[in-house]
């Protein structure tokens, strides 16, 4: 005990604890209790670790804390039962012996088991993985400790209910279940990244985090073209976020971004990743995303974009991931590439689609491409329309002020 | 994402009220018991509560740096709000299916809103 070293040791507990929870779990199989054990001897080291040092092996100092308060939480639950069985595995304190094996790829699986909801999924990766508390959760995302507490709980009851086991799931389901793991990071990070335009003070980033904890996963499946391409998707796509803001929180479209803002070494990391994943992996929707944001982020002024590029890119993604926001997307490309006529048409057949029926970003589009094609009343009524239909703040605000610029001046009279 | 389940109060549920047994009107409170625990079990509530008489709010406004609190204007009331279940789930079909299991939707209607967020957006 006793060594400071010159790594802040926040990122290193916070790097150990997958580690940990991974020996751990290992070494005792029982995840949920185990988890709470982690949880608890990560507090522990918060609390002692800034007056005492980091201790010289602290991934040890952590699997010992942890498998003591696990069988402290045996002890426990066997005195709640009324100690009507021996607790005979709780034998035990030495640690359990700490592997080279990383088990933090089986850990994140696990959290984002399909047996749970995608607000579980998110709660426990960011716990079990991310070794944030509780509370950091519950700030970062805006609900009460209580709730993510109940959530992370019931999340690991669903995992053993469903009889998961701590290992890799066999290959024929490795690519279903990696998927979902893919979902949720990129979820986490839409989760700073939107909520990033708030007034949110002494919140973890979760868009910080959501890249940290892909980068890992890279590391970890440097092969893997989707993981590449969601890493270099987030980083093109965080990339833009100092000049997506107004210092009064209003939104700033990519169109109007001071470019000369944007994040040139993210940029550069995140095309070098998508240019080699493109080069020799299969083709997935994260590639052609971080692609699409490539071309973004690769014009030096808003005209000078490959909308035919982004069109073509697009197309593409409509056949690995159809969706309506794809859709959408797509319109927007084909207008900026064949004028606002032909953005139109295809958006009037599209919002008969029941998936975009009265959402407002067809709206948005429709006033968009009205205004490019020159019928200001048109589009101020839709920018109207869709402000209305929104659920985000900054979002109104922008589409209010679009729709304020088209209403003509009232002339004095 | 954040919706809000608001149970109305108007004439017509007031009358219904009146209707009610005690042990139909203890059903009802038990109800909401039952709600906010499954809910809060499921980590999915926020905050849950019932309202009390509109007769007892105050209504307050600020004009020149003043602050005025008058008694509400409760004869003219048509409807009000009788209690609210602020939760946090993944979608609107997840709060409408707890919007179903408000034991007032039994009787009347109770109105699943979204919460506006910070969200940003790219164009």
């Amino acid at each position: 005990m006793g060594v400071l070293t010159d790594q802040p040791w926040e990122d290193l507990l916070r790097d150990c604890a997958p580690q940990v929870l991974g020996a751990v779990v290992r070494r005792y199989g029982d995840f949920d209790r185990c988890e709470d054990a982690v949880q608890e001897a990560l507090l522990a080291a918060w609390q002692q670790w800034p007056v005492a040092g980091v201790p010289e092996q602290p991934r040890n100092w952590l699997i010992t804390v942890a498998a003591r308060r696990r069988i402290e939480l045996l002890r426990n639950e066997a005195a709640r039962r009324r100690r009507e069985e021996e607790v005979a595995y709780a034998a035990p304190v030495e640690p359990p012996p700490a592997t080279s094996v990383d088990d933090s790829l089986t850990l994140l699986l696990l959290c984002c088991h399909p047996a749970l909801t995608p607000s579980s999924q998110v709660a426990l990766t960011l716990r079990a993985v991310g070794g944030l508390t509780t509370a950091e959760i519950a700030r970062a995302l805006l609900v009460p400790e209580k709730t993510v507490g109940q959530r992370i709980s019931r999340a690991k009851q669903r995992i053993r209910d469903s009889g998961a086991r701590f290992r890799l799931p066999p290959p024929a389901q490795r690519a279903e279940r990696l998927a979902a793991v893919h979902q949720v990071l990129y979820l986490i990070f839409n989760e700073g990244y939107t909520a990033s335009a708030g007034p949110r003070l002494h919140r973890v980033e979760l868009t910080a985090e959501a890249i940290r904890l892909t980068r890992q996963l890279h590391a970890r499946l440097p092969d893997d073209g989707e993981v590449a391409g969601l890493l270099a998707l987030m980083l093109l796509t965080d990339a833009r976020r100092p000049a997506r803001t107004r210092p009064d929180g209003g939104l700033v479209p990519l169109a109007e971004q001071d470019r000369s803002r944007w994040d040139a070494a993210a940029i550069a990391e995140g095309v070098a990743l998508i240019s080699d994943a493109l080069a020799r992996a299969p083709l997935g929707p994260y590639q052609l995303q971080a692609a699409i944001a490539a071309v973004h982020d690769e014009a030096a002024r808003g005209e000078d974009t490959d909308w035919r590029q982004i069109l073509e890119l697009y197309g593409l993604l409509r056949v690995f991931a159809p969706g309506p926001m794809v859709t959408l997307n797509r319109i927007v490309a084909l207008a900026m590439a064949d004028g606002p006529a032909a953005g139109l048409a295809e958006l009037a057949e599209s919002a008969l689609d029941p998936a975009l029926a009265g959402h407002h970003r067809v709206a948005a589009v429709r006033a968009h491409l009205l205004e490019m094609a020159g019928d200001r009343a048109a589009a101020r009524d839709e920018y109207a329309r869709a402000a209305r239909l929104t659920l985000s703040v900054p979002e109104q605000r922008y589409l209010e002020s679009r729709a304020a610029r088209l209403t003509p001046a009232r002339r004095p009279s | 994402m954040k919706y809000l389940i608001l149970i109305h109060s108007n004439q017509q549920s007031l009358e219904l009220w009146d209707t009610l047994t005690d042990e139909q009107r203890l059903e009802l409170g038990r109800g909401h018991m039952r709600l906010t625990e499954e809910l809060a079990e499921s980590g999915e509530l926020i905050v849950s509560e019932g309202l009390a008489d509109p007769a007892l709010a105050r209504w307050v406004s600020v004009r020149d740096g003043e602050t005025i609190a008058s008694d509400g204007p409760f004869a003219e009331v048509k409807e009000h709000l009788a209690g609210f279940y602020l939760i946090d789930c993944d979608s609107l079909e997840r709060a409408v299916e707890w919007a179903a299991k408000v034991p007032d939707a039994a009787y009347r209607e109770v109105e699943v809103r979204p919460i506006l967020d910070m969200s940003g957006w790219e164009f």
